[in-house]
């Protein structure tokens, strides 16, 4: 459990990082929390020439609601965001997520951004800034670059990021007059994976579905945006089970999960299912002031 | 025994006292086998085997070697010339100390480096080159005895087969004849499944070789470092006057530091070789993967009873799978350890088990993890085999048990396969149990949440342990027997030492241990340094484990105690001018009977022992050394109550209240045997619920890392509520009877029986452990069970 030789450098600006991410020519990896990172190392599954540290750097530790949009800097650790009110009564899907993340530990520590940049195909919130359509800005020498959450993933542990971009922050839309949302995941004990979790986000108008956005984390390759079942709420009544029903049956059914020592994936399948209804309960609830 | 006085000295049997140790350990000044530092270390690490089993054709350590800060690597073939490829394990089997020949299970010790620094020895691994030709694999035990099964132990002479031993207990002809009588004959197939102690400190050594006074000093995670010392001299053949083994705090032992390693092997050569001090200690997933695992029993179990549920038979077939080596850890005659108490707190009139073990492509034990030697495994398929019985008959779990155990007056009692259990009170602690769980409305509750399609379940635990080994006519490890040791000396100014064979992995014995002589002498607990873990200043012993230190380090320590109280008594006599029979004991002064003005305290007599004027035929000096010889085991109980709610749409189980009655005779501080028995029951839990070492058909490790092997925290463990019920054992010096294994013994089957309760009515009678949510779920859905 010891790491192989490596630099470390902890540059004070962002250009002294992004300098130091080009002299490190693709070796050099940027460290926040380090807390996925740093396993890694130890393990030997990761063996970085070098390792930037952005802890030194000033500004990136923003957590707060600004023209509409939320603004998560490269700092923000996950334990911030669980003890955040204003995460606490405007986005309760992230605070459902933070709750679930990792184990009380590695949230003092790990950071938002770094999860996402990290690019986890099993990650919670990889899913939550999917499912709440989040920005994701970066530098790079050319300048600012912004990423949509949709699509920032693109393999295992490989993100849109370029090997010469630095994560600096992610941006969510602010939730509008009537927005339900909530995350739910299964895990064997704090700290897992989950052996499948489900975000949901809707918009209730005169008590109609105006809006729906349903991510899937760890049953299939990357975080699944299950757009049909999200389409199939819209117009539909938040009282109407058999359509949180039917949500969850089109979830079910775009999901592709593999069995491991979480289950097999008939029970994954299913749990997205129940899941998917369960949290469209608790968003609609949410969506109406109504906490379930 | 001789029933503790109530004393109202500081730190009497029977106080709360805070643990002394704390304070270093909460101020991080705790001192480690990884802490210690020695000028010169050379840090050592292992290449191990990536392949379940595979023959070894080279090995080229040149790579290696070239790279910086590297000193050495020992093959096997280096260790041959010594004399040291192979060990003997503690049951008779020999072990690979490195391979030489082949490699037999995932994770085996093949090469090891050492270096100047960890960080260059744990590079160094990458320039270790071993070509392998892979051979068949053995992952199941059942398939290791196939007549086309490949041969693991291809070493052992005229091996033709991977059977290891058959050991019976009790009457089969009697069980028999029992059997064919009964009404009802419920059986049992299950596994209890391979586990890991998991200690937070892994284990590790740091040997240390003086060349000029041909000394050598090993630190050393050891839950026996006397024992270990002896292995160490007969194995290596050191000469035992020139070899210390210092066990300094260990982080956790659980029977994981029982055995002995390669590593520690290895890093002792490295340093009597090299002559520089060679510390080990391995990672997480070393520790995971190599050392000793725990359970991996096939239990076929069958109880016969009437069908008004008396039951009256028991018998129990066990396929034990060893791994690649036969490297458990059990008193040596006794290659099943203790499973013949398998008739638990029930009152049988015929019993009859078989235990076969065999050889797998597994890591080699297995060891008794937190366990008086697999009554873990007995207590489970006895305790589940009831509630199964219950189920059938429809008597109320909590009645069928009270119907059919040994009553108090049956004590001593002897058990069908050959125990005597020393004392019990069961349906006392029964009934503590109920009243503290609220069992009728718990009832009562279960059955209106059935009508409702609602899934709730209670299950029981009502074990009887048998620990303290204890009893050299019976017990003894490679040949030593199972005795423990107390050497006690207290200073002139009444202020002393206690100086123990048995050794502390956590336990609190430098607390506990002090109330004993507190509670004997008079003297308060915190007058007493207790020290153990070191050979060289410590007496004999054969090391914590098997719930023994207080029965037999702890009766050593009253009975010292009390002889140097009588030289203390003939002291006073001699001071106060009076017959020492006119003298009465009580906290701590001897008091002149009928003259109270008349007394003197136990540190006036101490401090006369070191004064001119004593009787004339007293020695000098306040010291004493005790070796006990236990004449019994001793015979914990208790009855456990867990109370399951399982969601119809994960599989979730929900461990909403758990009960745990112990009795564990006298409680020398309350508040260490309740902590004692929250971490037992959390590990209990965890085995329940989560734990698992798994293999693919490769013979592939999962559960080399806390990821995969899981072991819960803080946040899903269950509120314990405890109970407690006293019945002092009639032979221990003050009525203890140990309680570090209970929980971990008593708790298992208690999820089990719970979430089988839960799942009856959809014609359940058994999952095995883990209780995973996929299998819980799997069953509901099986049985047309919706979410809703």
């Amino acid at each position: 459990m010891l790491p192989s030789t490596f630099e470390y450098v902890a540059p004070t600006s962002l250009d002294e990082a992004l300098q130091a991410l080009v002299a490190g020519a693709g070796d050099a990896k940027i460290m926040s929390g380090g807390q996925s990172l740093l396993p890694m190392m130890k393990l030997r599954l990761a063996s970085p020439g070098t390792i930037i540290d952005l802890n030194g750097i000033a500004g990136l530790d923003t957590l707060e609601e600004v023209d509409g949009m939320l603004h998560i800097g490269a700092l923000v650790r996950h334990g911030e965001i669980e003890r955040s009110e204003l995460i606490r009564d405007r986005y309760p899907m992230m605070r459902d997520a933070s709750l679930h993340l990792a184990d009380p530990l590695i949230r003092n520590r790990g950071t938002f951004c770094g999860s996402l940049a990290h690019g986890d195909p099993a990650g919670d919130w990889a899913t939550v800034a999917a499912t709440l359509g989040a920005e994701i800005h970066a530098v790079g020498p050319d300048g600012a670059v912004v990423h949509s959450a949709i699509d920032f993933q693109t393999s295992m542990f490989e993100t849109q990021l370029g090997s010469d971009q630095i994560l600096v922050e992610v941006r969510i839309p602010a939730p509008k007059p009537g927005q339900g949302s909530a995350y739910l995941k299964i895990e064997r004990k704090v700290g897992d994976y989950a052996a499948a979790a489900v975000g949901v986000m809707i918009v209730v108008d005169g008590g109609t579905i105006t809006e729906a956005s349903i991510g899937l984390t760890n049953v299939g390759p990357l975080t699944i945006h299950a757009a049909d079942a999200a389409a199939s709420l819209v117009g539909k009544s938040i009282d109407d089970a058999a359509a949180f029903e039917e949500a969850g049956r089109l979830a079910m059914e775009i999901s592709e999960p593999s069995s491991d020592l979480r289950g097999p994936e008939e029970y994954k399948r299913d749990l997205v299912r129940v899941l998917t209804k369960r949290a469209l309960r608790t968003a609609g609830a949410r969506a109406q002031g109504k906490e379930a | 025994m001789t029933a503790a006085t109530e004393s109202t000295v500081n730190g009497a049997i029977g106080q709360s006292p805070k643990r002394v140790e704390d304070d270093r350990f909460i101020r991080g000044m705790g001192n480690y086998v990884d802490d210690v530092q020695l000028p010169g270390m050379l840090h050592m690490a292992i290449y191990r085997s990536p392949f379940a089993h595979a023959t070894i054709n080279s090995i080229d350590t040149s790579r290696a070697l070239a790279m910086p800060g590297v000193v050495a690597c020992i093959t096997g073939q280096d260790l041959v010339a010594h004399g040291l490829a192979w060990m003997p394990t503690l049951a008779g089997d020999t072990q690979a100390v490195l391979a030489t020949d082949k490699v037999r299970f995932q994770g085996q010790e093949v090469v090891c480096v050492i270096a100047k620094t960890s960080y260059q020895a744990e590079d160094a691994l990458e320039g270790i080159d071993v070509d392998y030709d892979p051979l068949p694999v053995i992952v199941d035990p059942k398939r290791a005895l196939d007549a086309d099964a490949p041969i693991i132990r291809s070493d052992l002479e005229g091996k033709t087969d991977n059977h290891i031993f058959t050991w019976e207990s009790g009457d089969a002809e009697a069980t028999d004849r029992v059997f064919a009588e009964a009404d009802i004959v419920i059986k049992l197939d299950t596994l209890y499944p391979r586990i890991h102690p998991a200690p937070m400190e892994t284990c590790g050594a740091v040997a240390d070789y003086n060349k000029a006074t041909g000394k050598m000093t090993i630190h050393l995670t050891s839950q026996a470092p006397h024992a270990h010392r002896t292995l160490f001299a007969m194995v290596a053949g050191l000469p035992e006057q020139k070899l210390r083994i210092i066990s300094p705090d260990v982080g956790g032992g659980f029977g994981n530091k029982v055995p002995i390693y390669p590593g520690y092997v290895v890093a002792t050569a490295a340093s009597l070789l090299i002559g520089k001090p060679v510390k080990w200690v391995e990672s997480r997933t070393e520790n995971l993967m190599s050392t000793g695992f725990a359970r991996d029993y096939h239990m076929e179990g069958e109880l016969a009873a009437t069908k008004d549920g008396k039951m009256l038979g028991l018998r129990a077939n066990v396929l034990a799978d060893h791994g690649a080596f036969n490297a458990q850890a059990q008193p040596s005659k006794w290659p099943a350890g203790f499973f013949n108490i398998a008739t638990g707190s029930y009152d049988l009139q015929a019993a009859h088990c078989k235990v076969d073990g065999v050889y797998t492509n597994k890591a080699p034990g297995g060891i008794a993890y937190r366990c008086s030697f697999r009554v873990t495994e007995a207590a489970y398929l006895i305790e589940r085999l009831v509630d199964n019985l219950a189920h059938e008959t429809g008597i109320d779990a909590a009645e069928l048990r009270k119907q059919n155990f040994i009553q108090p007056e049956q004590f001593p009692y002897k058990s069908p396969m050959g125990w005597e259990y020393d004392s019990g009170d069961y349906e006392k602690a029964m009934n503590i149990a109920l009243e503290l769980v609220g069992y009728e409305e718990l009832r009562k509750e279960q059955a209106e949440k059935r009508a409702k399609g609602e899934v709730m379940g209670i299950g029981f635990s009502s074990f009887t342990e048998i620990v303290g080994a204890g009893m050299s006519k019976i017990c003894d490890i490679a040949g030593l027997a199972m005795i423990d040791s107390a050497e006690l000396r207290i200073h002139p100014t009444g202020k002393g030492v206690l100086k123990l064979g048995v050794q502390s992995q956590g336990q609190g014995h430098e607390t506990t241990f002090a109330q004993i002589v507190a509670n004997e002498l008079g003297i308060p607990y915190t007058d007493i340094a207790v020290e153990h873990g070191d050979t060289d200043h410590t007496p004999y012993g054969l090391g914590t484990y098997a719930s023994r230190s207080t029965p037999t380090g702890g009766a050593a320590t009253a009975i010292v105690a009390r002889k140097l109280r009588e030289k203390a008594r003939q002291i006073a006599a001699h001071l106060l001018e009076c017959a020492p029979d006119d003298l009465e004991f009580d906290s701590g002064t001897f008091t002149v009977k009928g003259s109270p003005e008349k007394s003197k305290t136990i540190q006036e007599c101490v401090f006369g022992a070191y004064q001119s004027d004593l009787p004339d035929d007293m020695e000098k000096g306040f010291e004493d050394v005790t070796y006990y010889d236990a004449p019994e085991m001793t015979y914990p109980f208790g009855t456990y109550i867990c109370v399951v709610d399982i969601d119809k749409g994960t599989g979730q189980v929900k461990v909403r209240k758990f009960v745990a009655v112990d009795d564990c005779g006298t409680r020398i501080n309350p508040m260490i045997v309740d902590g004692q028995i929250h971490g037992g029951l959390t590990q209990g839990f965890g085995t329940a619920m989560m734990e698992l070492i798994s293999f693919d058909e490769d013979g592939n490790c999962f559960g080399g890392n806390f990821m995969d092997y899981l072991i819960p925290t803080a946040v899903e463990s269950p509120d314990w509520t405890l109970g407690e019920c006293t019945t002092p054992s009639p032979h221990h010096p003050f009525g203890a009877k140990g309680v570090g294994e209970s929980p971990t013994v008593g708790s298992p089957q208690a999820f089990v029986n719970a979430v089988v309760d839960a799942l009856h009515p959809y014609g359940i009678t058994n999952i095995d452990m883990p209780l995973s949510s996929h299998k819980v779920w799997k069953v509901l859905r099986d049985a047309g069970v919706t979410d809703e």
